[in-house]
Parts: structure tokens; sequence; C-alpha cells
């Protein structure tokens, strides 16, 4: 089915209309009814207590979850349900995701982990470990590995980096494609403060450097307002509010968290 | 006498009385079982004459130099046996416990029929296997390592599934939202953590497939087998035991070669 654009997609990286999402018939719904529209280049945080959606839209947002009703546009991309096969290679060639526990493979060395973010495009099956992987690839994956600082730590294994490391390292993963998006649900939440806040300043120097659209979820109210433009706040699966960093107050932060 | 403290007539409290039924059902088939099939204390006397009268003919064991240079050639045919068939049976065991394995499967619901094949695979007897393909590839060792591929399967397909099933999924997810495509999750994600759990496997595949690769030649299958059955068909006790000798060091070596590698693997 062909769904018509929500916004224009020169200016608009994100856009979604009225979406909801439910995970079983009959269970409360997750998100209920979400409109809300991101332009290119923008840093945008999430928050919202536990169990309000944050996570849920990410996952919405480049098809990894179906939608209940609604409608998603992301990078020029518009579905309903989920994207089509096409749309969904597409949007994650596009699309650079980076989760809470850095998921990384641990057993591989840091050069495989990041050459995996090669593994959605075509004659990716040389993809899965650093040996087998073309040249081209395996040197964007050292440029990357650079970008974060830990070219020296390329042939190390995965777990043998510390948590900021090894989250660096997922960063390198998702940046080694150049992405136009990078979606990240909660980066800094397994990692110590120090580490926590290198990680989500590399992501907003990248972010900012290159013109990526950055969408972030976090319970870190210093991280969301030092590392992004606007703050969107979900409260039961709703926009509770959605104001420019620095603009928002404290009553806000109450009101999104009591 | 003062009144039973609680906590002693709390001791049997959990045992319901179907569960009590069913343990004397148990206790009384096995009980049964014994009495039908286990030699008696008589039987016991009256056979340790004529064992100790085999034994006496089995001893000393044949050296001549003949004898053992056929008995060698057996061994390397038994090896050749156990070789091959572990190596395509663990090879052919990678792409079926994928297909069986629960929720990383290409073939999503139907990975039960899969795990349903391989557990038939896995609960015929490597006997029965061997005559059945005596019977159709005929006498000799490809029915051996026919054998010995089918009986690795059942028992790596299981487990290769199983390790499959329990790799970290987190990875995978990441993996996923990349836009990797099953093939490239299992290659990057599943089966570097699984590795280590399948290695294993592998290796007790092969000291199993050692094991039974020197009684299939009691069917025909080939290998040494086939050397000890002859032997005590023509009453040469002394062969024998040579060849029980041999097929002791042999295992005992193999058992130490994959305990070696095992314990390097860790």
């Amino acid at each position: 089915m062909l769904h018509t654009p929500l916004a224009d997609t020169k200016d608009v990286a994100i856009a979604t209309s009225a979406l909801k999402k439910q995970y079983k018939n009959g269970q409360f719904p997750v998100l209920k009814g979400v409109n809300l529209t991101i332009r290119h280049g923008e840093r945008v945080a999430l928050i919202g207590s536990n169990g309000s959606g944050k996570s849920t839209l990410l996952k919405c947002l480049i098809g990894l979850h179906a939608v209940n009703e609604g409608s998603v546009q992301t990078l020029g991309e518009t579905f309903g349900s989920m994207p089509t096969a096409a749309q969904r290679a597409q949007l994650r060639k596009q699309t650079g995701f980076v989760f809470q526990k850095h998921c990384l493979v641990k057993r591989h060395s840091v050069l495989s982990n990041v050459v995996h973010g090669m593994l959605g495009l075509p004659g990716s099956w040389r993809a899965f470990t650093q040996a087998t992987a073309p040249s081209r690839w395996r040197a964007k994956a050292m440029s990357a590995l650079e970008d974060v600082n830990l070219a020296d730590r390329a042939r190390s294994r995965a777990d043998a980096l510390s948590g900021g490391q090894q989250q660096r390292v997922a960063i390198a993963r998702a940046i080694v494609r150049g992405p136009r998006l990078i979606i990240a649900d909660e980066p800094a939440a397994s990692l110590d403060p120090v580490s926590g806040s290198e990680v989500m300043q590399l992501f907003s120097e990248f972010a900012q450097a290159r013109g990526i659209t950055l969408l972030f979820t976090s319970h870190d109210m210093d991280h969301a307002a030092a590392y992004s433009d606007r703050i969107v706040a979900l409260k039961n699966g709703q926009i509770l509010f959605d104001k420019a960093s620095r603009e928002v107050s404290d009553q806000d932060l109450r009101d999104t968290f009591q | 006498m003062s009144g039973v403290s609680p906590d002693l007539r709390s001791r049997f409290s959990g045992m319901s009385s179907i569960n009590f039924v069913l343990i004397l059902v148990v206790a009384a088939i096995v009980l049964s079982s014994i009495n039908s099939v286990a030699p008696s204390l008589g039987q016991l006397a009256d056979g340790l004459p004529s064992m100790i009268n085999l034994l006496d003919r089995m001893w000393p064991p044949n050296t001549d130099a003949n004898f053992l240079t056929r008995v060698g050639m057996r061994l390397v045919e038994t090896f050749q046996i156990a070789l091959a068939g572990a190596a395509i049976g663990i090879a052919l065991s990678l792409p079926i416990g994928w297909l069986a394995a629960k929720k990383v499967s290409p073939i999503g619901p139907a990975s039960w029929l899969v795990k349903a094949i391989i557990s038939l695979l896995r609960t015929i007897p490597d006997l029965v296997w061997a005559l059945l393909f005596v019977v159709t590839v005929g006498l000799g060792a490809v029915a051996g390592t026919m054998t010995i591929v089918v009986d690795t399967i059942g028992f790596c397909g299981r487990f290769f599934a199983e390790a499959m099933e329990d790799a970290d999924k987190e990875p995978q997810e990441a993996l996923a939202a990349i836009g990797a495509n099953k093939v490239s999750i299992l290659m990057g994600g599943i089966l570097p953590d699984a590795a280590p759990s399948m290695i294993n496997t592998a290796l007790f595949a092969l000291e199993k497939a050692v094991r039974s690769s020197v009684v299939l030649g009691l069917v025909g299958a080939g290998g040494i087998g086939q050397e000890l059955k002859a032997a005590f068909d023509l009453f040469q006790y002394k062969n024998a035991s040579a060849i029980i000798l041999v097929i002791f060091v042999i295992v005992l070596v193999m058992e130490f070669i994959t305990d070696w590698l095992r314990s390097k693997l860790q």
C-alpha cells in the first residue's frame, strides 16, 4: 500500500502521524497517537519514565517493530504497519542504531564489530568478520575507529574493552556507513558518569560536524539538556511537551516523571 | 513423649499421593526387571570357571607381526571411518542445527520438524543404522562412515541447535537493526557466541565416533570390529585379546587428545 508523504522530505528527517502501538490485543497501548516531526540535522532528546514508550517509538521509526495505527516517515520512506523490504533496506542503509548495552559480538575483534556495520549492504555476506571483508570496508571501519579514538584497539577482542570503550565501538559501527540519521536508545545508561558524558559528547560532535540527525533517549536530564537542540517528553504513550532544550523547566521535568 | 515438632511433621508434606503412587510403580518395575534379567549369585558362581577359562585362553595376546600388521591396517580404516564420518556429520549439523534452532531458524515455526528428524536420527542406535547401511550399500567401510555421519548429525544437530538458541540475543538484534539478513546474523552474531559450545560438542562427537567405529565391524560395517568378530567366531581368543587391548589404547588416546584440545580451547 502506498502512503502519502507526511512532510517535505527535503526538510524533514522523521515525521509520525497519530502513531499507535500495542504489543498484544487487549494489552494497554504503549504509544497512543504520537505526532512528532524532526528536521534534518536536529539533535533531539526523547525523555520519559520507564514504560513511557521511548524505546518502542525508536524501534517503530526504523521498522524494527510494527505499528498498529498511524504512519511513519523516516528519511523519505513513508510506511504504515511495517516498511516494505526495499524501504527497510533503504532505511537501514542510512540509519545508525545504537543500543543501551552496545550489543557487540564479544568474541569478535573490535574491527570485526565495526565491519558488521556494513552487513545490510549488497554483497555484505563478506562483512561478518574483518578477515573476509573487502579492503575498502576495512579501511572505512578503521577510519570510524579513528573517529572514536580506538584505532589502536582494532585487533583487541570486544569484551576486553571497558564499557565506555565498547559503547564507542558501537558508535563506530553505527557511523561506518555514513548515516544521515543516528538513533540511540539510552546510549549512556550502562556507563559511569564520566564515560557516559564522553559518549554523549562524541555523539553530539559527530551529529553537529556532519549534519547528521540525532535522536536519542535518556534518563539523564543533564545529558538531554547539554547534547540536544530539542527535548520531547513522552508520558503514558503520548507527547507531554516538545520544546527547545533551553526552555525546559524544572516543572516540565516534574510533570514528566511524576 | 512430648508432641511431634512441626518441622518433623512437615518432612514429607511436599509429596502428593500421585507422586507417592508413581514412586511405588517405578520401584516395582525396577525390582521386577532385576528379578527377571539380572544374574543371580548362583549364576555368577556357575559362570566364574568359564570366565577364568576364557581369560586363560586369551592370554597372552597374539603379538605375531603379520597379525599385528593386519590389525594396524584395520585400525587405520577405523580411524578413517571415524574422522570422515565425524567431519561430514559435523559439517552437515551446522545448517541442520540452524534450521532446528527455535527463534533463530530461517524456517520459523517449522523448526520443530527438523528437531523431530534429528531426534529420530539420535534415538535409533548406531548398530541399527549400520545394519541398514550394510543392507543398502553393502559390507565395508562406506556403510560404517554413513553410520557415523547419521549418528553425528543426531548428536551435534541437537546440541548445535541448543547452542544457537542460547547465543546472546542483543548482538543479533543490533545486527538486525543494521539491516543484516538471517545468514549474516548467523555468521556475524550467532556463530561467534555459540562457537565454544559447538567446538566442545564437535570434540565429543569425534570421541563418540571413534568409540562407535570400533564396534561397527561387528555387523559388517568395516573397521577393527570386523577383525574382532572374526577372532571370536573362529575361537582365536589370543587374537581377540590383542584387538581388545588395541581398542582400549585407541579410545584412551582419543579421549586424551580431545581432553587436551578442550582445555586449550577454554
